[in-house]
């Protein structure tokens, strides 16, 4: 019962951080219908940025983390602008190309300018056990969970209150009528690249900790487990990113302790597959046909 | 077919045949020697996995991003087909060999190609993309798990059964075959698709079987070039087929032009070349590759040639008529 | 029976009941408007029509035939073809190319023939090339064959997605907002190319359009929706008239 407890936890872990990097994928989705292929390469740049950080300057956790997400936060406004936002008009396998064409540029980069072998993540986090309730959960996990939560809750807050976060909402459903209503929609496509990129480096942080390995192919696996995740939940839906990531990370987990690692990694793809297949629109998702 | 047709693809059919002796002459004489070759029967193998993806990719518009796959499962059928005809002892010509187990390559490359693109063509492009991503890994990793390829340690002992000789005149076929297709009404049908899928159902092409068509065109001919290229190497490793294989690929058609096969071998010869040229950049050459891929989208996304064609009846045109070359300017349909 | 024919036309979304028993007759050589405020339910009648929504109740009938549980290119090869209220050309290509592409099925050589470039081949293209540009030539378009489709004046494109439907042969015209995003010349023109189609083609021709002077000018009789359901039925003179029409565009 207890190992059973504890592997619902270490999903509840795995699955926040998935659903902190899903939250990147669907919030670019919805806002200019493109799946951000270098997003798992953001999420690597920002757990470089926090190891550059923890190396030269020696901050605390807290102050890493949020230097990190901040770089990201600008790196994505600079990709979005630079690569992106000249495709807007584009056909659609012309965004995807140069969105794959990031993706690898960031990895060749980073391996370039940080080398191809994996660096170790000074522990930003104290490594101990800590006993709840008599379970040993680790205090990366806890604190993994924690600030996953809490950025989530300030992401729904943003959105439903604040006037960046309702235009985000405008320009995801209507981008015409929200340049009627006066929206700066360049502005809110970059606002919501920088807070996609934040969520997806507190992601990288996160598991570099968690895995204490930095390498510039890192964000490979995880970027496409979170994508997923975020059509699993229904591509372009907050909570679905949540959800999805939760299931994801869960499944990930049951399966990698029951059967093994390469077969976890292949039931990710089946679920992608069935989605597709089934219900492309995700869990949460409407049942739309394309308007002509 | 009117005069002018049948004279320019005379004169298609002569430059090729002039070349060919040029070329023959110049491995004879020691000047294009055992390296030169490889990297011709390279550019071969290039311009037929360029042009195959181009028919998906650049002709039906349609993001397939795991032509590596069909490489691979070109690659071992070929391979395994040849090795199993010459273990039982069937006394044919070695082109002969590879010509029947490249038609074997390509056609297990097509079968598996409709087990992933039935289900898939029916998709949003964005997701097609992905899917085909996915699949050129299970195909590889599946490759990797198999006794029967080699598994992990690769196929060894391949017939070398492919030259020169074979590799010119298949990769000319495959051209051949390859331009008078998007030349057809299948091919305008092809191209319709992506110009508007909604627009061409509206006038009534039966666009899933057309899709289906396009995609799997491009994996039988993905995997003829696999065939070939295995048959050089003579040996086999799964992991040359991965994911940087597709882009490799994918960088190729895109540079070219997506809907050009003149484009495509253009590209298909200058990234084989360069990268041997500069050998000592190895390290940075994905790094290029793909700042390449981001530069071409941005900046010039129709690549080298576009959609435009090299075509003999129009050059020919041009002459007789002294014309400077003006892309405008187009010769009527009917000439 | 007439070449269009729907019997208790119902959709259903959930809940939702966005069209409610609509029946309709066009015949040959007719000409009929439909008419209804905006979300009355005449985009979905279209693509229930054109087999992009299969409806929850009813039957459609095109050229005598069913037509419901059909592909969009199912429809097209029983004789309906449509046109899009945002008017879809093959954009990068050539306006002769539009057209030739809605020979298809006329064209007849398979793939083999194509590849190794048959006699058939060269009769099909020979026979598609030709009467593509026939039919441009009724259209009075043949000088703008090898100008891209991209490159024509809007009224113009409008033109050209109109011949080419009308290239597939069909026995129901059906047109989608024709004149959306037109102004009054190239509206003007519109009506004189949908006059000359109902002379020259022996079609039924069934339009949706909120553009008024279109409708009134052209259209023999006119089928009024509102909230799903017919409202009115008649000729442009008793529709202007209808009390129910004006009160349902004008308000109380």
């Amino acid at each position: 019962m207890t190992l059973l407890i504890q592997q619902f936890i270490n999903g509840l872990s795995v699955g926040s951080i998935y659903a902190l990097i899903a939250l990147g994928y669907t919030l670019v989705y919805g806002i200019i219908k493109l799946i951000n292929f270098a997003h798992g390469e953001i999420m690597m740049m920002g757990a470089y940025f926090a190891f550059i950080t923890v190396i030269t300057m020696g901050l605390p956790f807290l102050a890493t983390l949020i230097f990190s997400m901040v770089l990201a936060a600008l790196l994505g406004i600079t990709i979005e602008t630079v690569a992106y936002k000249p495709l807007r008009k584009a056909p659609r396998i012309s965004a995807l190309i140069t969105a794959i064409g990031m993706s690898l540029f960031l990895q060749n980069l980073a391996q370039v300018i940080f080398g191809a072998d994996p660096k170790v993540m000074p522990d930003l986090i104290p490594k101990r056990p800590i006993n709840i309730a008599g379970i040993q959960i680790g205090t990366v996990t806890i604190v993994t969970i924690i600030l996953s939560v809490f950025f989530m809750i300030v992401l729904d807050l943003f959105i439903k209150n604040t006037k960046p976060g309702k235009a985000m909402r405008a320009v995801s459903e209507d981008k015409e009528a929200s340049v009627i209503m006066g929206i700066n929609v360049n502005r809110t496509i970059s606002i919501t690249f920088a807070i996609g990129s934040a969520l997806g480096a507190l992601g990288g942080v996160l598991y570099s900790v968690a895995y204490t390995q930095v390498y510039p192919t890192m964000g490979i696996m995880p970027g496409l487990k979170a994508f997923v995740a975020a059509v699993l939940g229904g591509i372009g839906l907050i909570p679905g990113a949540m959800l999805g990531g939760f299931i994801i990370g869960m499944v990930e987990t049951v399966s990698k302790a029951y059967l093994s690692s390469q077969w976890s990694d292949a039931i990710v793809f089946g679920i992608l597959i069935l989605v597709l297949i089934v219900k492309p629109t995700g869990i949460l998702g409407k049942n739309e046909r394309e308007k002509v | 077919m009117k005069k002018d047709t049948l004279k320019s693809y005379l004169i298609n059919l002569l430059a090729i045949v002039v070349l060919f002796i040029i070329m023959k002459m110049l491995i004879s004489n020691g000047v294009l020697n055992r390296y030169y070759v490889g990297i011709i029967v390279f550019i071969g193998v290039n311009i037929i996995l360029a042009s195959s993806l181009n028919i998906a990719t650049g002709f039906l518009g349609q993001l397939a991003l795991g032509h590596a796959g069909f490489m691979a499962t070109g690659a071992y059928t070929s391979a395994i087909t040849a090795m199993t005809l010459i273990d039982r002892g069937v006394a044919l010509p070695n082109s002969v060999i590879l010509i029947i187990s490249l038609i074997a390559a390509g056609t297990v490359s097509l079968l598996v190609s409709l087990i992933i693109g039935i289900p898939s063509l029916r998709l949003r492009g964005d997701y097609l993309g992905i899917i085909t991503l996915g699949f050129g890994e299970v195909i590889r990793v599946f490759i990797n798990n198999i006794k029967f390829t080699g598994g992990a340690q690769g196929l060894t002992g391949i017939p070398m059964l492919t030259t020169f000789d074979n590799t010119f005149w298949i990769t000319v076929f495959v051209i051949f075959v390859l331009y008078t297709f998007t030349n057809s009404k299948h091919g305008r049908a092809i191209i319709s698709i992506r110009e508007d899928e909604i627009a061409a159902e509206a006038v009534g092409i039966p666009t899933t079987f057309y899709k289906v068509l396009g995609f799997s065109t491009a994996a039988f001919f993905g995997g003829v070039g696999g065939g070939l290229y295995a048959h050089y190497l003579a040996f086999l490793d799964p992991n040359i087929f991965g994911f940087m294989r597709s882009v490799e690929i994918l960088v190729i058609v895109v540079l070219g032009g997506m809907g050009s096969l003149t484009g495509s071998i253009i590209a298909a010869i200058v990234l084989t070349i360069l990268p041997e040229a500069l050998r000592d950049f190895a390290q940075y050459r994905l790094l290029i590759y793909s700042f390449l891929l981001v530069a071409m989208m941005i900046f010039r996304p129709q690549g080298l040639f576009g959609t435009a064609e090299f075509s003999m009846k129009m050059f020919l045109h041009k002459l007789r008529h002294n014309q400077i070359i003006s892309p405008r300017k187009e010769i009527k349909d009917g000439d | 029976m007439a070449l269009l024919e729907t019997k208790d036309l119902t959709m259903q979304f959930g809940g939702l009941t966005a069209v409610d028993n609509f029946e309709i007759s066009v015949d040959k050589d007719e000409l009929v408007g439909l008419i209804g405020p905006n979300g009355a339910g005449k985009t979905t009648i279209f693509n229930m029509l054109t087999g992009v929504y299969t409806p929850t109740e009813g039957s459609i009938h095109i050229g005598g035939k069913n037509a419901i549980g059909k592909t969009p290119y199912q429809i097209v090869k029983l004789g309906g073809a449509r046109t899009f209220q945002n008017i879809r050309l093959f954009k990068d290509l050539k306006v002769i190319d539009n057209i030739k592409i809605a020979y298809h099925h006329e064209v007849d050589y398979n793939i083999l023939n194509g590849v190794f470039r048959t006699k058939k081949f060269w009769q099909g293209e020979k026979k598609a090339y030709e009467e593509a540009l026939e039919f441009l030539k009724i259209f009075e378009m043949e000088d703008y064959a090898d100008t891209l489709a991209k490159n024509l004046p809007y009224g113009k494109q409008r033109k050209l997605e109109i011949a080419r439907a009308l290239a597939t042969k069909p026995k129901i015209l059906m047109l989608d907002e024709p004149a959306a995003g037109m102004n009054p010349q190239e509206t003007k023109e519109l009506m004189e190319t949908i006059h000359f189609i109902k002379d020259k083609f022996d079609i039924a021709i069934l339009l949706i359009e909120h553009d008024m002077n279109l409708v009134m000018g052209i259209c023999e009789r006119i089928v009024v929706i509102d909230y799903g359901k017919i409202i009115a039925k008649g000729t442009p003179d008793e529709i202007k008239n209808n009390p129910d029409v004006i009160r349902v565009y004008l308000g109380e």
